[in-house]
């Protein structure tokens, strides 16, 4: 047989006879009559350009982010996509490898992992990095399970600020109902921020880790050195969580305050919305527990003529080697993502994204400004909160299909705040990047009033 | 391969040594040599309580991450912090500085192999 044309009607009839079988449907004689179907209900067979030009219409009956003023947020962000990732991205050396790991002839891949792992160190002021994860909403749950292996399993309540993605939560309610951990949401302020008595006042003594997200799932910059402070005070790991990875470009990462993890989702990073993945997940932490990371990790080293040289390090943590006792289930890494990240972060250098981050928060906040504007009882849900990027832009009444109305008249204002429930305000999670032009702006402040 | 004769063995490789009124445990010359150059040591913290038979820590080597165990049911009460920046001391010195761990308790003489019984078992494995 042809190894990529498929078999025709004699080598069909030579494999049978090799069988011993009278026709294909014998293979799968095992199978009970009842559970099958004689047809599947699919359309006639059509044309490539028939399909093409069907699958066409049907996409373009979406609402497009890049066609309509866009302000969705909450953990997946619209910034600036330069043709070089994708140039870079679609060469075959990277596009086509899996898990691309052996050190004699994957240099290149390597390379652009420990480039990103060494860019994530910086922007989360943590020591050491690992290659990347699959998003952000796992990585969350890897910074809860290292901190419990850190503490030698001897701690097992997980203490969560309310306002970390609730999806984020979802994810780690699953995980932690399976390893069982106890899990404990510890309620927002009044101000959106997290109540530090809340946080003092818990279970400590009894936590692995404290996980807080900032800039928080409503936008706000929570204080991180007060936080570090007062979680690690009783023992407990300080877990910082980021889905806003370009707030980096301004904040300084929980590292450097002595946050024991920084994790989060790198979407934000040259990784674009696609429908919701994928994306990319990062975790970072102290050196001295480099040991409890999960995850592939690569090291630079030099080679036998002394030549500078990359390679997969400290694997006996994972699960190729060391089987049920590795330090997590992954064993791969997001490494196309992760390569998207490191050349979208590197052509923008440190100036680039400090830049890039301060257009954010200038637009965001010129959004703020304008609230007032709209009138009909619109109003900033925390006016003396610090954000980034996002706010939550309290509604005047309840009012769940505002977002669908809002869609019709030709604008994604933003995400309902109660999607996934949640003991804030009713109103729209409004995200505002540099995408987002004047006109943007005019035509979201114009649509909501209207609908006042 | 060196077994010392004043010692003490268990089938999962750990040599012991009454000390007092505790027990010394490491790996042996053959468990290091089967491990490979040991690169790190996580030792357990000293006061922590453990049964006969429950592990006390892992020896991870360039190629593999051995679990060691207790021979004796007790308390740790000293733990070889010079493993910490030398871990290899395990590979050069098996039976002396690279011991692991002093548990409190006294041994069942009945339940390890003597040095001759462990010889025919460590032959027995490799053959």
């Amino acid at each position: 047989m042809h190894p990529w044309v498929g078999a025709g009607d004699a080598d069909k009839r030579s494999i049978l006879d090799e069988l011993g079988l009278d026709a294909v449907d014998d293979l799968f004689a095992s199978i009970p009559v009842e559970v099958c179907v004689d047809r599947v209900p699919l359309p006639d067979a059509q044309d490539e350009v028939s399909v093409r030009w069907g699958l066409e219409a049907l996409a373009s009956s979406n609402l497009s982010a890049d066609r309509l003023p866009c302000f969705l947020g909450a953990g997946a962000y619209r910034h600036l996509q330069p043709s070089i990732v994708d140039a870079v991205l679609s060469r075959a050396e990277f596009f086509t490898s899996y898990t691309p790991y052996q050190p004699e002839i994957s240099q290149g891949t390597l390379q652009v992992i420990f480039e990103f792992q060494t860019l994530i160190g910086q922007l989360t002021g943590c020591e050491v990095a690992n290659a990347s994860l699959y998003d952000g909403a796992t990585a969350l749950v890897e910074a809860v399970l290292f901190s419990h292996r850190v503490l030698r399993g001897k701690r097992d309540l997980v203490i969560v600020a309310e306002t970390v993605h609730p999806m984020y939560r979802r994810v780690l309610e699953t995980y932690t109902r399976a390893q069982g951990l106890d899990l404990e949401i510890i309620p927002g302020g009044d101000d959106g921020r997290i109540d530090l008595e809340r946080i003092r006042g818990a279970d400590l003594d009894r936590a692995c880790c404290v996980a807080i997200q900032s800039p928080n799932f409503l936008g706000i910059v929570e204080d991180l050195p007060t936080l570090a402070d007062s979680i690690r005070g009783g023992g407990a790991l300080a877990v910082q969580v980021i889905t806003e990875a370009v707030s980096l470009g301004i904040l300084a990462g929980g590292g450097s305050f002595g946050f024991d993890v920084v994790c989060g989702e790198a979407q934000s990073f040259g990784v674009p919305l696609g429908f919701g993945g994928p994306h990319l997940g990062f975790f970072a932490c102290a050196e001295k527990n480099i040991r409890q990371m999960p995850g592939r990790l690569v090291g630079q080293t030099v080679d036998e003529q002394g030549l500078r040289a990359y390679c997969l390090t400290l694997s006996t943590r994972e699960q190729h080697i060391r089987r049920a006792k590795a330090t997590s289930n992954i064993c791969t890494n997001q490494g196309l993502m992760a390569l998207a990240a490191t050349v979208w972060l590197e052509l923008l250098g440190g100036s680039g994204l400090r830049d890039l981050a301060r257009t954010n928060l200038a637009r965001c906040e010129e959004l703020k400004r304008r609230i007032a504007d709209i009138g009909g009882g619109w109003s900033l849900a925390y006016p003396d909160s610090p954000t980034f990027n996002e706010f939550l832009l309290a509604a005047p009444a309840p009012a769940t299909d505002l977002v669908d109305r809002l869609a019709e008249a030709g604008v994604l204002a933003g995400i309902w705040s109660h999607r996934w429930g949640g003991s804030w305000p009713d109103g729209l999670l409004v995200a505002v990047t540099e995408r987002n032009s004047a006109a943007d702006l005019d035509a979201l402040v114009s649509a909501l009033g209207r609908q006042s | 391969m060196t077994i010392p004769k004043n010692l003490l063995y268990a089938r999962t490789h750990e040599w012991a040594r009454p000390e007092g009124d505790a027990v010394v445990v490491g790996i042996t010359d053959y468990a290091q040599d089967q491990l490979g150059e040991v690169v790190y040591v996580e030792l357990p913290e000293v006061e922590t309580g453990v049964d006969a038979g429950e592990e006390l820590g892992t020896i991870e080597s360039v190629k593999a991450v051995a679990e060691f165990v207790s021979p004796i049911a007790g308390e740790v009460i000293e733990v070889n912090d010079r493993l910490a920046d030398e871990p290899n001391l395990i590979n050069e010195d098996p039976f002396g500085d690279g011991w692991l761990v002093k548990v409190s308790g006294s041994l069942d003489e009945d339940e390890m192999l003597d040095a001759a019984a462990y010889q025919q078992m460590v032959e027995e494995e490799s053959a």
